[in-house]
C-alpha cells in the first residue's frame, strides 16, 4: 500500500488526532497529538492491512527554530515498517514544552526501551508508563538535554563528577594503580583513550 | 518490570543457596567486546536480572552533526562501528544522497557495493573469531584473522587506510579501483569458500560448540521482532527482513544472491546464517567484479570533501584551486531542501538507519542515527536472563556488537 493511503486511512480513523500530513521524496510523515499516540500505533501494527511491525528508529527531535505549522516544542518520531508488506510510514507526536512526557510505546514493542532512554537522555521527554527511566548515554548526574537547541555545543564548566574522579586517582596512587586507568599530565586530569575514541 | 515478553525465568537447578548477590562484569572485561558493562543479580550462576551499562564511548555525533555541513560529517561515520567503517561511510552517503537527491553513476555503485560486502566480510570474521575465542575455540581465531588481513590490505590500497576509511563520498567514491586491487580480490573471492569450510571443519559439528551454541539465547520471530533486532539475529529467528532485498540500495538490485533464514532462533542459528551471508557476499562481489562498467565515479553535482578530480569535474571560473564543491557547500544557500526523511541500510551488525530533518541550511537541523548495536543490546537481558553465566558470554557473541557504535 502507499504511505500516503495509509495516512489518509489514519486520518479517517483518527480524525481528531491527525493535525497534518506531509510528503517529501516520497516519504510520509504524520503530525499527531501525543493523547492517544498508543492506540495510534497499536492500530497501525495490528490492522490486517497495515501490519506495521518493525519499529525501525524512535527519536526525538526539539523544534525550537524550526519552520512548520502545528509543531509543538517538541517531537518524538516514530519510523514504522512492515516486514511482510514492504511499506512505511513516520509518526511526529507533538510534545508541548512546559509539560514534555509521553505515554511508552514499551508495551507494543519492548525494544523502544532503550531508545526511549535515550531519547529522555538526550532531548528530556520523559515517557510515561516506561519501566526503567533513567538516562542511558550520559552520567546520571548530567544537567541538561544536550540536543535541545539551547545546549552549547561546547560547555564552559566541568562535568560535576570529575572532582570526585580526579579524587579517586589520588588515592589510586598510594596503590601505584593509576597507570593503567587515569595519567595525570601537567596538573590535568584526563581520561585514558578519550582522544584516541 | 513490565516487560512484554514473558520468557519464562525458571531457575533450572537450585545451585545457590538462595542467596542473591551482584557482579558487575566489565567495562574492562574481555568478553564484553569493547567498554560494556553488565550488572547482573545471581543466584549461584544463573542469572536472575541482568542490566547492561553504557555510555562509556558516548561522543554526542548527534550534535555533532548538527554543527557540520553534510560532507564534513562523514568522517564521523567512521568512528561508529569501527569494525566494518566502509559499511557506515556507505550508509551515511546513500542517506543525504536520497535527502539531497543526487544521482550516483553506475561504477560508482558497483564498486561501493563491492567494498560494501568486503567490509561484511571483514566483520563477520571478526565477530566469528572472538565469538569462538569467547566460547573456547582458540584456532578459528587465528584463521579468520588470517583472511581478514587481507580484506584490510586491500581497503589499504584502495584508499590508504586500514581502520577509518572515509572512502566513499555523497555521490559516489573517493578514488577509482586499480588493477591490481580487482586481480587480488577476485583470487580472494575465488577461493575464500574454500576457507568457509575450512572454518566450518572446526567448529561446524564440534561438539563443545554444539553444547554451547545449541538451544541457548533462544529467540522466536515475533519476540526478536518487538525487541527491534535486525540483521543476521532477526533472520536467525525465520523473519526473512533484508534491506538488500526489501529496498535496495548501490548496486544490489542489479546482483543475484540469497538472504540466508533459519527457523530455529538460537546461537547456532545465528552462526549458521552469518557462514551462509559470507559465502552470499563472497558471490556479491564476484558478480560486481563481472558487471563493473566503466564511466565516471563521483556525480558531477556531488558535494565534495576537499578537492575535485582533477579533469573530471568543473570547475568555476574565479574559484579557487581547492575546488567548487567544497566552497559551494560552505555558502549554504538555497540548494538544500526543507524535510525530514529517513534511509538505513544492511550494515554487518544490522539494519543502520540514518534520520535527518533538513531545514534547507546546508547543515542538518537534526541528525539521529539509528545504531543496531544499541538496540541489541538492549535486547541482551532478554537472552540472559534465566540462563547461566557463561551463556552471557555466548549471548553477547551472538548479538555481535560494537560498542562504538552503539554509544556513538
Amino acid at each position: 500500500m502507499e504511505s500516503m493511503e495509509i495516512a489518509e486511512k489514519l486520518q479517517n480513523h483518527f480524525s481528531e488526532e491527525v493535525l497534518d500530513i506531509c510528503d517529501f521524496h516520497g516519504q510520509v510523515g504524520v503530525v499527531v497529538k501525543r493523547e492517544r499516540i498508543v492506540d495510534i500505533l497499536r492500530w497501525l501494527r495490528d490492522s490486517p492491512e497495515i501490519k506495521m511491525d518493525h519499529l525501525m528508529d524512535l527519536c526525538g527531535v526539539d523544534n525550537k527554530k524550526r519552520q512548520g505549522k502545528n509543531l509543538l516544542r517538541l517531537e518524538v518520531v516514530y519510523n514504522l515498517y512492515s516486514i511482510p508488506l514492504r511499506h512505511s510510514i513516520r509518526i511526529r507526536a507533538q510534545v508541548p514544552e512546559n509539560d514534555a512526557a509521553i505515554d511508552t510505546v514499551t508495551t507494543l514493542w519492548c525494544g523502544a526501551e532503550w531508545p526511549e532512554r535515550e531519547c529522555f537522555d538526550l532531548v528530556g521527554i520523559s515517557f510515561t508508563g516506561h519501566p526503567d527511566m533513567r538516562r542511558i548515554l550520559l552520567p546520571d548526574d548530567w544537567v541538561g538535554h544536550p540536543l535541545r537547541k539551547e545546549y552549547p555545543l561546547k560547555g564552559r564548566e566541568e562535568w560535576s563528577g570529575l572532582e570526585e574522579l580526579k579524587h579517586k586517582v589520588v588515592q589510586l596512587q598510594e596503590f601505584g594503580l593509576s597507570d593503567g586507568i587515569l595519567r595525570t599530565k601537567e596538573g590535568q586530569t584526563q581520561t585514558k583513550g578519550n582522544e584516541e575514541s | 518490570m513490565t516487560r512484554p515478553i514473558t520468557k519464562t525465568v525458571e531457575v533450572p537447578v537450585a545451585d545457590g543457596d538462595g542467596e542473591r548477590y551482584t557482579l558487575k562484569m566489565g567495562p574492562q572485561h574481555p568478553a564484553t567486546h569493547g567498554v560494556l558493562r553488565v550488572d547482573l543479580e545471581l543466584d549461584g550462576e544463573t542469572i536472575i536480572k541482568c542490566s547492561p551499562q553504557v555510555g562509556y564511548l558516548h561522543r554526542g555525533f548527534d550534535k555533532i552533526a548538527e554543527n557540520r555541513t553534510y560532507a564534513q560529517s562523514l568522517i564521523l561515520t567512521d568512528r561508529l562501528d569501527y569494525i566494518a567503517a566502509m559499511a557506515n561511510n556507505v550508509g551515511y552517503c546513500v542517506a543525504v544522497e536520497k535527502l539531497l537527491d543526487v544521482s550516483v553513476p553506475l561504477r560508482a555503485k558497483y564498486i561501493r557495493t563491492i567494498v560494501c560486502e568486503m567490509s561484511r566480510i571483514a566483520s563477520h570474521l571478526l565477530w566469528l573469531a572472538t565469538h569462538a575465542l569467547d566460547i573456547g575455540a582458540m584456532t578459528v581465531f587465528l584463521y579468520c584473522f588470517r583472511e581478514r588481513e587481507v580484506m584490510l590490505d586491500l581497503f589499504e590500497e584502495l584508499c590508504g587506510a586500514r581502520l577509518t576509511f572515509s572512502y566513499p563520498r555523497i555521490g559516489g567514491v573517493r578514488q577509482d579501483v586499480t588493477r591490481n586491487f580487482i586481480d587480488v580480490l577476485q583470487r580472494f573471492v575465488a577461493e575464500f569458500p574454500m576457507h568457509i569450510e575450512e572454518y566450518e571443519t572446526l567448529i561446524d559439528t564440534n561438539r563443545i560448540w554444539l553444547k554451547r551454541t545449541v538451544g541457548i539465547g533462544v529467540l522466536s520471530a515475533t519476540e526478536a521482532l518487538e525487541l527491534g533486532l535486525t540483521g543476521a539475529c532477526l533472520r536467525g529467528s525465520g523473519v526473512d527482513y533484508d534491506i538488500r532485498k526489501h529496498r535496495p540500495y548501490d548496486a544490489y538490485d542489479l546482483v543475484d544472491f540469497e538472504v540466508p533464514i533459519s527457523d530455529d532462533g538460537d546461537i547456532y542459528a545465528r552462526y549458521r546464517c552469518r557462514m551462509e551471508e559470507l559465502r552470499q557476499s563472497a558471490r556479491i562481489i564476484q558478480q560486481c567484479i563481472d558487471q563493473l562498467p566503466p564511466g565516471p565515479i563521483i556525480s558531477e553535482d556531488a558535494p565534495d570533501l576537499v578537492m575535485p578530480l582533477q579533469g573530471q569535474r568543473k570547475v568555476e571560473a574565479g574559484s579557487s584551486t581547492y575546488g567548487t564543491g567544497l566552497i559551494r557547500l560552505l555558502e549554504e544557500k538555497g540548494e538544500f531542501p526543507v524535510g525530514d526523511i529517513y534511509v538505513s541500510t544492511e550494515v554487518p551488525k544490522g539494519e543502520l538507519g540514518f534520520y535527518f530533518i533538513s531545514d534547507g541550511s546546508g547543515r542538518p537541523y537534526r541528525m539521529h542515527m539509528r545504531s543496531p548495536s544499541f538496540i541489541h543490546i538492549g535486547a541482551l537481558p532478554a537472552l540472559a536472563e534465566g540462563s547461566m553465566i557463561a551463556d552471557l558470554i555466548a549471548n553477547i557473541g551472538t548479538l555481535d556488537v560494537v560498542l562504538g557504535e552503539c554509544d556513538r
